[in-house]
């Protein structure tokens, strides 16, 4: 008896689970077992609990008349009016207030210098010639007694221009320094090596506010008989000394990630020293450290605001200026911080993306 | 055919005292070197101490004798105005170390569980830990301890009507908290851990070489931790289980008894702590996340079980990637803490500061400073120096 096979078609496989969209990613990464859905209960519940409050606060109740009684009638959240009456002498300090146009112009033309040197297209020999026209512009516009400008000493210079000319200007003003400390303590010759290795670790043991009180302090002492020096030019040098020890720390990582063999390379086609750093070493180091450097602005940024603590009325200080002697608005102060934090917040996240953005291009060239 | 006889050539004779000589130009960098830096420091010396002559300031570290003629507001040990300079300094100098040990402790375990929370498998916890990290990385940490001094000081009940919770009371007095009461029967504890801290010792060294002997396994932490936790309580009840609590209790004008944090110590602590996990925090991610993901699977082919995949493989691995920027952040913690002076926490720079006001020795005061910061730099970091040498590649 003949066996008759007869084929059967299997019965078909369900379709894949869906793992696209909104429903199955919040099964995979909000429900996927009991441990991760009460952790999802509980956090998302706080968070329920809570931003509502805050929106309540934030935007719902709050005013924005500047009138102080306003504020103080029941039922009212966040004070806004404190920063709508007072925005002007925390962002320009205590600049002259019929003046404030100049310190805009200037900051405006510093940012936009500073977006122009984030980006690589403008990463040439003419980015230098306009940093010195820039920052000449700034400095006249700001001081004056030029061009029919009226004169404005720099002790009432403050708020957001102070903030960013000190840390771009500092940034900028340490790079030469950097690495020329960054080359010593590689240095066969001792001597060099010694002195570069105390200064960056003397700097990086000490906190930034000794190096603020030195310059404010001990820079008088240290002239010579009958030269003052003006206490923003102090402050400028100590942060650009403090700043050139971090950023010298950070070249010297991008050397030491050089291979060898460039330097070897470069050697047997009989370049000198200066012609092997220059052409050979520090291109590609400089380029390889250029997210780190970017992180290091952003610390300098965030630095800045320690110079209130010498009497300068950078963004922070100014806030201080603004709203300690006035009994009407100081029970607002956190609306005030709540303010400058955005502030502060939104240029240090800015240049992180940026970061971030810029460490995926560098490393374009590794990913072949 | 004759052979050209070549002449051999003499080597060039070294000419140490020419510009082609890299030994010759080196050294003459290097004097120069000397010469310029040592110039600038006699210049700068010397005109310190011209102008500090025509202004008539005097130098010397002899002011440290001196009553200091000040309060301060909280120190570990008695003090009073009466007594001398150099014992501010040192209140100072203990109030620096204490918000900055503490600040570390917390500040690791608190930037490590948010560091190992961006890894989290749950969404949510992922998403926050991001947005703290990015939102505390990116605000000044002046602008943090300025804020939360704000909320202690302004927005906390007054005193009178303090917030209780349990024993504590929070206020804009600060934080009282129940403290217990030193008997001698304390002792007797201190000493059942410390007794148990050395039978752990000996516990887990037996069992490691029993693990490597034949394989079993035993429990290498919680094991131990039962041992110290079981010598402690057997102490305390040996020294008559002492349980009196000092209570804080709320007067009619303020909260007495107890032990107390003031709202300038927690300001810092909480903005040093919060500021810092966040760096802690990344630098925990990109530790896990450089052991690369092979090593995991391959102990788990080994049949390591999760604890000790953790502990043997992965661990020792990211450990070596976190060690040294963590110990540059515990320093950035204990740097930052001189912003405390912008608070009125008594702190070593804001004494300096404040005998700088009333004294004018600004060189002397700077420098106190600064020894004490490169002190503590130094140590910790030949310390973590050690550490992490301890813990690098063996290469062979």
């Amino acid at each position: 008896m003949a066996e008759t096979i007869i084929f059967q078609s299997l019965p078909s496989r369900p379709a894949p689970t869906q793992t696209e969209g909104l429903v199955p990613w919040a099964k995979a990464n909000l429900f996927a077992n009991w441990q991760s859905t009460l952790t999802t209960l509980v956090v998302g519940g706080l968070l329920l609990y809570f931003i509502p409050q805050f929106v309540n606060w934030a935007i719902l109740t709050a005013t924005t008349v500047p009138n102080a009684d306003a504020c103080r009638a029941p039922g009212v959240g966040a004070c806004w009016g404190v920063i709508t009456e007072k925005y002007r002498l925390i962002i320009f300090g205590r600049y002259p207030l019929e003046e404030q146009w100049r310190p805009l112009v200037a900051t405006l033309l510093l940012l936009a210098l500073l977006v122009a040197s984030c980006t690589r297209a403008f990463w040439n020999k003419w980015l230098i010639l306009g940093w010195v026209i820039i920052v000449s512009v700034f400095f006249a516009l700001m001081y004056g007694n030029v061009l029919g400008l009226t004169k404005v000493t720099t002790d009432r210079w403050g708020g957001l221009p102070l903030t960013i000319m000190l840390s771009s200007l500092s940034m900028v003003m340490s790079f030469p320094l950097a690495i020329a400390v960054a080359l010593g303590r590689r240095s066969k010759l001792p001597a060099i090596r010694t002195f570069c290795t105390i200064y960056v670790e003397l700097i990086r043991g000490v906190p930034l506010i000794s190096v603020l009180f030195m310059a404010s302090f001990m820079f008088p002492l240290f002239m010579p008989q009958g030269v003052t020096i003006d206490v923003l030019i102090r402050v400028f040098a100590g942060l650009t000394l403090f700043a050139a020890a971090y950023m010298a720390e950070v070249i010297r990582g991008g050397l030491q990630a050089m291979p060898k063999g460039q330097a070897e390379a470069a050697a047997s086609l009989g370049l000198s020293y200066w012609q092997t750093q220059g052409r050979i070493i520090l291109p590609q180091a400089l380029a390889m450290v250029v997210p780190s450097i970017v992180n290091n602005f952003i610390g300098l940024f965030k630095d800045t605001s320690l110079v209130g603590i010498v009497s300068l009325y950078e963004l922070t200080g100014s806030l201080g200026l603004a709203l300690n002697g006035d009994a009407d608005w100081r029970p607002y102060k956190l609306e005030g911080y709540v303010f400058i934090t955005l502030i502060y917040f939104s240029f240090c996240f800015a240049m992180s993306r940026y970061s971030l953005w810029i460490e995926k291009q560098v490393n374009k060239s590794k990913l072949r | 055919m004759a052979e050209a006889k070549i002449a051999p050539r003499t080597p060039p004779t070294k000419r140490d005292w020419s510009w082609r000589s890299q030994a010759f130009r080196g050294l003459m960098y290097q004097i120069l070197a000397v010469v310029l830096i040592g110039g600038a420091v006699w210049f700068l010396a010397h005109n310190t101490a011209e102008n500090m002559r025509i202004r008539g300031i005097k130098s010397g570290f002899d002011f440290l004798m001196a009553p200091a003629g000040f309060d301060i507001g909280e120190s570990l040990f008695p003090f009073d105005s009466n007594n001398p300079y150099w014992k501010a300094f040192l209140i100072g100098i203990t109030n620096t170390l204490r918000v900055a040990i503490v600040g570390i402790i917390l500040t690791t375990i608190l930037g490590t569980m948010i560091g190992v929370g961006r890894f989290s498998r749950n969404g949510l916890v992922r998403g926050l830990c991001q947005a703290y990290v990015e939102f505390f990385r990116n605000v000044p940490v002046l602008l943090q301890l300025l804020m939360w001094y704000l909320l202690f000081t302004e927005l906390l009940p007054d005193i009178a009507d303090a917030k209780q919770v349990g024993g504590f009371f929070l206020s804009k007095g600060g934080l009282s908290f129940p403290e217990p009461v030193w008997a001698a029967g304390h002792i007797w504890a201190v000493g059942g851990l410390v007794v148990g801290l050395v039978a752990a010792w000996f516990y887990r060294r037996w069992a490691q070489s029993k693990f490597e002997a034949t394989g079993q396994l035993r429990s290498m932490v919680w094991a131990p931790i039962g041992v110290v936790v079981a010598f402690g309580i057997v102490g305390w009840l040996i020294g008559g289980a002492p349980s009196e609590f000092n209570l804080p209790k709320k007067g009619e004008f303020s909260v007495e008894g107890g032990g107390s944090l003031t709202p300038e110590f927690l300001a810092v602590l909480l903005g040093l702590t919060l500021y810092t996990a966040a760096f802690v925090a990344e630098v925990v991610r990109s530790g896990i996340s450089s052991v690369a993901r092979g090593q995991g699977e391959a102990s788990q082919a080994l049949g390591l079980s999760k604890s000790q995949e953790m502990q043997k493989v992965l661990l020792p691995q990211a450990l070596r990637v976190i060690i040294p920027p963590m110990t540059s952040q515990f320093l950035n913690l204990t740097k930052n803490s001189s912003l405390a002076v912008a608070i009125g926490y008594p702190d070593v720079v804001s004494i300096a500061n404040t005998a700088l006001n009333q004294t004018g020795r600004a060189v002397e005061c700077i420098a106190i400073i600064m020894l004490v910061y490169l002190t503590t730099s130094l140590s910790t970091s030949i310390f973590m120096g050690w550490y992490n040498a301890k813990s690098a590649i063996r290469e062979r």
